[in-house]
């Protein structure tokens, strides 16, 4: 914990209060006490939300929890929030996914099940219902589930205000979960995890693995989110990660997807909206927060934890706005101002594979002049033509029959 | 074993194309590369028949193959082209005059007429002595801002209707890579375009023939045709920020060579949401260049320059417009900020 030896010493006083010593700086200038770096830190979580009015009161949000920092850090807003004491309180119904991919780094059925058991600590301390889902499961998706299900109607301002009434009216706090049983992983069979580490295995590149997991991860997420009764689903991406996610888009050709893999709500699903609350904290910050309040996460090694810098296109990415970020502070927010606008692509649908990676490749962009071959990247035809051929040697059910909609992928 | 060349299946492979990874002999290369670059032209309708087009020539490799393969394709394909070179002398001991006694050979290699503008005689002051005055950290922001305008000024003199530069496939990408890290977003959107159009007075249009061309190819070209060019950085070394870009890039290409065209691609399909503003250009009101400011760039850095205060055009001075236009005197107070250098 490097970042945290920037603590510094108590001479200085917060910038805020003006009476408290400071216990951290987080740029040049902006030292804060521990309690005002709090109020700072938990504002910023709830005026994000407030702002955007994506998420309804009594909605059923579900948060993506991978037991690092930046979910974990979300996680605790989340709870903070809805907490009675709390000023304008967060309003709706959380619930937490976690996706063990132990199979798909190689790690010991012993292994799993020690993290596994250490977030359901975690997850059962917070009383919200949640589900532990190992990757695998992303092999038995229904057909059905996976297509981009429409968005349910448009839900102008004056819906927002009415949910609200409706909230206040019903009185809210019944809503609310009742803690209850945690449920038990269910461990994959010993051949799905095989199925899954041999999807993986035929994809050549790392760059290209990574991106599948991603897709896979995703999908799962997705169909969780829509069979549970989700119809938001909140990820703990900080505006460090969308940096290198953003630049590592760019590097790999799909800067006409920019839009959606780093805004702050995404609607390529339709019907399930995924949202990026933490995107305005840096990966210091949440640092900061989570050593001094005590925000408990877990170390999971992912698929590349192990090997060099130039393995992949990400690795390579993460190292440079890593090393970067050091020379030039402002670097991560600057990257991340750039807020574009793009035409996304058909590779979200790609990303559903099965028949549609055929209707992909066939069919042209409608009202793009980019045609499909060009707007699809080298690693996503790779990923899609070893899991098409999976379809097809029947190791993977077949998962659905995805069309490309107009007017969706190109909106 | 010899390696048979993928193309012919008759000669000898003398490279692998890092573009494709194709084995090809030296003819078979010779007319992939200039085929590529005619579709580029082709295919983007860069020139008209009848135009004369300037090439910018440094006397680089960059310059030198374009010049070499403009002119090739000028008579393969009957573009009807008067083409001539156009250098900048930017008055750089060591650096620039030898490199354009490159040039001056190159004039006579390719009979092409050629039109040398130099920085003393437009604005009085060479780089080397802006340097003495500015020190090395700042020079760049003055090489980059008066090789701009020279250029321009050169082709009027010269009376081309078009400007056709030696940017690479690498220089698009860095530069792409460039302003994503900087965050500029108007930069970012003119950046991949391979043409300019002019509606402005005073600056003619500009084009880039080899966007598509790998740096490593234009190097392996200019190598096995022999050309005739001057392999020094400049001597006043490019921005840090350019480097960290530059870096960053080679080693994605290491990782997949598909990444420069990737970066490319992406600029390209880039679009700007709505609402972000775009600056409103208008004309310099002393010199009648394009500038969104009442002052262009050029103007303020060389008045800085005949002032004494050479950081009066780096960052951002707006508010001392009025004042060098009705030629008031600056405040102590105000000199004395421009004035420090830090070196
Ligand atoms: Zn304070
Ligand atoms: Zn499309
Ligand atoms: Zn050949
Ligand atoms: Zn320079
Ligand atoms: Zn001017």
């Amino acid at each position: 914990m490097a970042a945290l030896l920037l603590f510094i010493s108590v001479s200085k006083k917060c910038v805020k209060c003006k009476e408290a010593p400071a216990a951290l700086v987080i740029r040049a200038g902006d030292a804060y006490c521990r309690l005002c770096f709090k109020d700072f830190f938990v504002h910023k979580f709830k005026a994000v939300l407030g702002k955007n009015r994506i998420i309804f009161p009594g909605e059923k949000v579900l948060l993506a929890v991978s037991g690092g920092p930046s979910s974990c850090s979300m996680l605790r807003q989340v709870q903070e929030g809805l907490s009675q004491k709390a000023n304008k309180k967060l309003r709706f119904v959380p619930g937490i996914a976690y996706i063990d991919e132990g199979a798909a780094i190689g790690q010991s059925v012993e292994e799993r099940q020690r993290t596994v058991a250490e977030l359901q600590a975690v997850f059962q301390a917070t009383g919200f219902p949640f589900y532990i889902l190992p990757l695998e499961q992303v092999l038995d998706l229904p057909a059905s589930v996976v297509a981009t299900n429409p968005s349910p109607s448009e839900q102008p301002a004056s819906a927002y205000k009415a949910a609200v009434g409706h909230f206040v009216e019903t009185d809210g706090s019944n809503n609310f979960p009742t803690p209850q049983e945690p449920k038990k992983m269910l461990l994959p069979h010993v051949q799905e995890s095989h199925t899954l580490q041999q999807l993986l295995g035929s994809v050549k590149t790392l760059t290209a693995r990574e991106e599948l997991l991603n897709t896979l991860r995703q999908h799962l997420l997705v169909h969780t989110a829509r069979t549970e009764g989700y119809s938001k689903l909140m990820l703990g991406d900080s505006c460090t990660r969308l940096a290198v996610k953003l630049l590592t888009s760019i590097s790999l050709g799909r800067g006409a997807q920019l839009a959606q893999d780093t805004g702050f709500s995404d609607s390529r699903y339709g019907d399930i909206i995924l949202v990026r609350p933490m995107r305005d904290y840096s990966a210091k910050e949440i640092a900061y927060y989570n050593h001094l309040f005590t925000v408990p996460s877990v170390v999971i090694p992912s698929v590349d934890t192990k090997t060099v810098d130039k393995a992949s296109i990400q690795r390579l990415t993460e190292s440079f706005v890593t090393k970067l970020q050091a020379d030039f502070p402002s670097t991560v927010s600057t990257i991340y101002r750039l807020q574009l606008h793009t035409c996304f692509m058909h590779i979200s649908t790609l990303n559903i594979l099965g028949t549609c990676v055929l209707q992909v490749f066939s069919a042209s962009c409608p009202s793009l002049t980019v045609k499909p071959s060009t707007c699809v990247t080298q690693d996503q035809r790779e990923a899609a033509e070893c899991m098409y051929e999976m379809v097809r040697s029947r190791a993977l059910r077949p998962m659905s029959a995805v069309s490309v909609q107009p007017g969706y992928c190109c909106g | 074993m010899p390696v048979q060349c993928s193309s012919c299946s008759e000669k000898r492979a003398v490279l692998k194309r890092p573009k494709t990874g194709h084995s090809l002999c030296k003819e078979c290369f010779f007319w992939t590369f200039e085929e590529e670059i005619h579709q580029t032209i082709v295919s983007a309708k860069l020139f008209k028949p009848g135009e004369s087009v300037g090439i910018a020539a440094s006397g680089g490799k960059d310059s030198t193959v374009l010049a070499h393969v403009m002119k090739v394709l000028n008579e393969r394909y009957n573009y009807g082209l008067e083409l001539m070179l156009l250098s900048v002398d930017e008055g750089i001991t060591g650096y620039r005059d030898d490199s354009l006694e490159t040039v001056k050979r190159n004039q006579q290699q390719y009979e092409l007429p050629l039109k040398i503008v130099s920085y003393e005689e437009l604005y009085g002051w060479t780089m080397d002595a802006i340097v003495k005055q500015v020190g090395l950290k700042n020079n760049c922001t003055f090489c980059g801002v008066f090789r701009r305008q020279a250029l321009d000024r050169g082709a009027i003199m010269l009376k081309v209707g078009k400007i056709c530069t030696g940017h690479n496939a690498d220089d698009v990408a860095e530069t792409v890579l460039m302003n994503v890290l900087r965050g500029d977003i108007a930069r970012l959107r003119r950046c991949t375009a391979i043409s300019t159009d002019s509606e402005n007075e005073g600056v003619v249009p500009r084009c880039k023939p080899l966007k598509y061309a790998y740096e490593k190819e234009i190097v392996l070209y200019a190598y096995f045709k022999k050309l005739d060019y001057f392999s020094t950085e400049c001597i006043y070394s490019p921005n840090a920020y350019r480097g960290y870009a530059r870096t960053y890039l080679k080693d994605l290409e290491s990782v997949r060579p598909s990444s420069i065209m990737d970066v490319i691609h992406s600029g390209e399909n880039l679009s700007v949401r709505e609402g972000v503003k775009m600056p409103v250009q208008g004309t310099c009101s002393r010199c009648g260049y394009i500038s969104s400011q009442k002052l262009c760039k050029a103007c303020v850095l060389l008045e800085g320059l005949n002032r004494g205060l050479p950081k009066l055009g780096i960052g951002k001075h707006h508010r001392f417009h009025d004042k060098i236009l009705s030629q008031q005197p600056l405040t102590e107070e105000e000199e004395r900020k421009l004035k420090a250098v830090d070196f």
